[in-house]
């Protein structure tokens, strides 16, 4: 086993196990959150081994770091305490999850018996792929009109949030 | 190879944790003491020997370990105890992409004086300092105490906030040098530029005075020389980061007693405080490699110094004293910037709350954005 191999599985199973861990953690909110960092942080790792290292600093800064601390912001000022969920909804909620867990588990495994391409060894990967010289240059040639479009989507909700931030301000 | 590595962070890390971390507990001690007309720290003693009170970090560390550990009542005390930690370890492991020299030649073997050297250096960074967000944030949660739970709040709206900005006021430098690589930065500072160079092609080289000093007026090409509003916003917003006043929101003394740390006591408290001067120093260090030439010695770049020395003494010695002329320039440029810092949390008075979101969101974010159009119009019209 390569060193890279071991790291995957330590990261790989800290991304799971911390997925589980948010997901089945409805008493105290902000742990789920910080359960949220991990898989977000090891789900970076999984990405640094897989050489896409503009995608796994993404990764970490904007999802690991930015919008949980935003969740956390919510959910600090919500206060939210152990008893606000009733126990039976608890229970509803875990049992859901874990129906579709399974499934989606078994879809996987099954997809990977079907088609063995999926298990078989990488390609080799082109130079300079994944930093973000390539990234930046597909983006602003390939993909500029979509580009373009997203953020003219981001610029409509920045003007509909103020808005409606400032209807309640007057 | 990753001996190689692991020699180098762990040197990067004697130097600047083991080695100045404590030392700048004292300097801030005594600085604050001078500019307040005051004698400071020293009174701490072995056997009457005081070193001008240089004993202050050791009594510092021996009374917080055995100070007692107070976890709170109602605390989460995993989150509590994990906190601290969460804070300390992001601004340790800044220093393995920050470069304490260059490239050097060996005959066959190449040294490259930087931990890791990889192509995403400064993103390395940024995305590190957003985890470190959650040490404070999670500090003012778990303590069960609504001045810490204040703390957490405003620390985590400062620091969100700060670090957009602080992203979009390195994109200039990022424009200028073609680059996010630390070590390839402090490369492209390694020279200097004709400060009068736009005037040669109309009085050319006439072998007169003026031709003397079209040539020999040269300012080193520092990131400083190219993006001084850049390095000033850079600046403002880094230390932001750090939370020490005028920045000081999350902890607001006056206010919040001691916000995000209040339930904080012994060593889990000295990790918080140890963590703030551990940043000090990475900020002085990235802020001396990003804009200040990194190792790079002014007027004299990597070949001058070599060629000069080893025409006397022979190749190997003089690339061997090259490292250590280099290593100390970065170091005293470090110690420059930590000191700069210092001045500037000793004389400011810190700011309003909402002084410091506006000064974030009015004043930082649309110079920055200014910034990077003006760079990208001067790039264009220099680079054709």
């Amino acid at each position: 086993m390569t060193v890279e191999t071991i790291l995957f599985y330590v990261f790989g199973i800290l991304a799971v196990v911390s997925a589980l861990g948010m997901v089945l953690n409805t008493r105290n909110t902000v742990a789920s959150a910080m359960s949220l960092v991990v898989t977000m942080v090891s789900l970076g790792a999984i990405y640094l081994l897989l050489e896409a290292y503009l995608v796994a600093v993404i990764q970490i800064m904007v999802y690991g770091g930015a919008i949980v601390v935003l969740f956390l912001f919510v959910v600090m000022l919500l206060n939210l305490s152990t008893d606000e969920f009733p126990p039976g909804r608890q229970r509803l909620i875990k049992f859901a999850f874990v129906i579709a867990g399974v499934v989606i588990l078994a879809q996987v495994l099954i997809a990977l018996e079907r088609d063995p391409l999926l298990a078989a060894q990488p390609a080799a990967v082109p130079n300079g792929f994944g930093g973000y010289r390539q990234v930046a240059a597909s983006l602003y040639t390939d993909y500029v009109l979509l580009v373009e479009m997203a953020s003219l989507l981001l610029l409509a909700a920045i003007v509909g949030a103020l808005i409606l931030a400032k209807r309640k301000i007057d | 190879m990753p001996v190689e590595a692991i020699v180098k962070v762990l040197f990067m890390f004697a130097v600047m944790v083991i080695g100045l971390a404590p030392i700048i507990t004292w300097v801030e001690r005594k600085q604050s003491a001078v500019m307040q007309d005051r004698i400071g720290a020293n009174r701490a003693d072995l056997a009457g020997i005081t070193l001008i009170g240089l004993l202050h970090p050791a009594a510092d560390v021996i009374k917080l370990i055995t100070k007692e550990d107070v976890v709170p009542a109602g605390a989460n005390r995993v989150m509590h105890m994990l906190s601290p930690v969460i804070a300390a370890v992001p601004a340790l492991i800044a220093f393995a992409v920050i470069p304490f020299g260059g490239v050097y030649q060996f005959g066959d073997t190449t040294l490259n004086l930087v931990g890791a050297d990889i192509d995403w250096g400064l993103l390395y960074i940024f995305a590190i300092g957003s985890i470190a967000t959650y040490g404070t944030v999670i500090a003012g949660w778990s303590s069960n105490n609504n001045w810490s739970m204040l703390g957490g709040l405003r620390a985590s709206a400062q620091m969100i906030s700060y670090e957009v900005t602080m992203g979009l006021t390195v994109v200039g430098i990022f424009m200028v040098f073609q680059t996010l690589r630390l070590s390839d930065m402090a490369l492209a500072q390694d020279s200097s530029f004709r400060l009068l160079g736009f005037l040669a092609p109309y009085l050319g080289n006439d072998g007169g005075v003026i031709g003397w000093l079209i040539e020999h007026v040269r300012i080193p090409g520092w990131g400083l020389v190219y993006q001084p509003l850049g390095f000033l916003m850079f600046l403002t917003a880094i230390m932001a980061e750090n939370k020490r006043p005028p920045f000081d929101i999350p902890e607001g003394e006056s206010e919040i007693i001691a916000g995000y740390f209040l339930e904080y006591s012994g060593m889990r408290f000295g990790l918080f405080y140890m963590s703030e001067f551990i940043e000090i120093i990475v900020i002085a260090a990235l802020t001396a490699t990003i804009f200040l030439g990194g190792w790079a010695v002014p007027w004299f770049s990597t070949d001058d110094i070599i060629g000069g020395i080893s025409s006397l003494f022979g190749l190997g010695f003089a690339t061997g004293l090259c490292i250590l002329i280099h290593f100390l320039t970065f170091m005293l440029k470090v110690v420059f910037m930590i000191w700069l810092q210092m001045l500037l949390r000793w004389s400011l008075p810190r700011f309003r709350y909402d002084q410091v979101m506006s000064l974030c969101w009015k004043i930082l974010l649309p110079l920055s954005i200014a910034n990077i159009f003006v760079t990208g119009l001067v790039l264009l019209w220099v680079k054709g």
